[in-house]
């Protein structure tokens, strides 16, 4: 890549089918839409994958790319997208949470008052969410990121990340009333 | 009233969820430990010799066609 090159024309190379451009591009932004995944998936193998599958389908969508708008939320959508199909592939009975939890990083401080069989419990009710919901949950409430980033990563509107989120918490609160939790 | 206690309800899952499911944002493994462009690469020549769905259905149409109407190869043959 030349080194007083523009990003517009790197975009527009890309959305040209340039392999050059695309690997500019991949390098720039692997690292992002990786963090990206791994908050949705919580499982740093799948998150790879599912970054190499991203990438796929941003090279095989090249030309539907609009140099003009954000390649980054762009990227994003494709990932949210690759992402809720890894979850969707995921039999809800088979997602134990306790496998992705080992993956993840544990409560540094854990709350005295919240026990590890509630935290599992928790885990689980969670885990059996519908994704798309699970998704806007984990990215809201989880992750802390702001509605306005979870709803262009998402490609819908933040009104709509807040009903996602809202019904996320009635089920998951519902389900743990089921178990006898008072959440 | 109503509106306090709705937020300190969603505060107590939220509080609940990340004891359970705590965020990745500053573990390690949140971040990329290697690069996947060869791994891109390798996907990426995978798919360069795909054949999609409705190539194969074009060509077992014409297959078809031809064993059901012989006498269509040599028009065939001729307009290739």
């Amino acid at each position: 890549m030349p080194a007083l090159e523009q990003p517009r024309d790197l975009l527009q190379r890309f959305a040209h089918g340039d392999v050059d451009a695309f690997e500019a591009l991949f390098r720039q932004h692997q690292g992002e839409v990786y963090r990206w995944i791994v908050r949705i998936v919580r499982d740093p193998a799948a998150a790879e994958d599912l970054t190499v599958e991203t990438f796929w389908r941003i090279h095989r969508a090249h030309a539907r790319y609009d140099p003009s708008r954000s390649f980054e939320a762009w990227a994003r959508r494709i990932a949210s997208n690759a992402a809720l199909d890894h979850l969707r592939s995921r039999p809800r009975e088979t997602e134990l949470p306790d496998d992705l939890v080992q993956n993840l990083p544990q409560s540094e401080q854990p709350d005295p008052g919240i026990s590890q069989e509630l935290r599992r419990k928790t885990a689980r009710a969670f885990g059996r969410l519908p994704p798309k919901l699970r998704i806007a949950a984990t990215l809201a409430l989880i992750e802390e990121q702001p509605y306005h980033e979870i709803a262009e990563g998402l490609g819908i509107s933040t009104g709509a990340v807040k009903l996602r989120v809202f019904r996320a918490v009635r089920i998951l609160r519902k389900t743990l009333q089921r178990q006898g939790i008072e959440p | 009233m109503i509106r306090h206690d709705m937020n300190t309800d969603d505060e107590r899952i939220r509080r609940l969820l990340k004891e359970a499911l705590p965020p990745t944002s500053d573990h390690p493994k949140a971040k990329l430990q290697r690069d996947l462009w060869p791994a891109t690469l390798r996907r990426l020549d995978q798919t360069s010799v795909a054949v999609p769905w409705f190539d194969w259905a074009l060509l077992a149409a014409v297959v078809a066609w031809l064993a059901i109407f012989p006498r269509a190869i040599p028009v065939l043959l001729y307009h290739l």
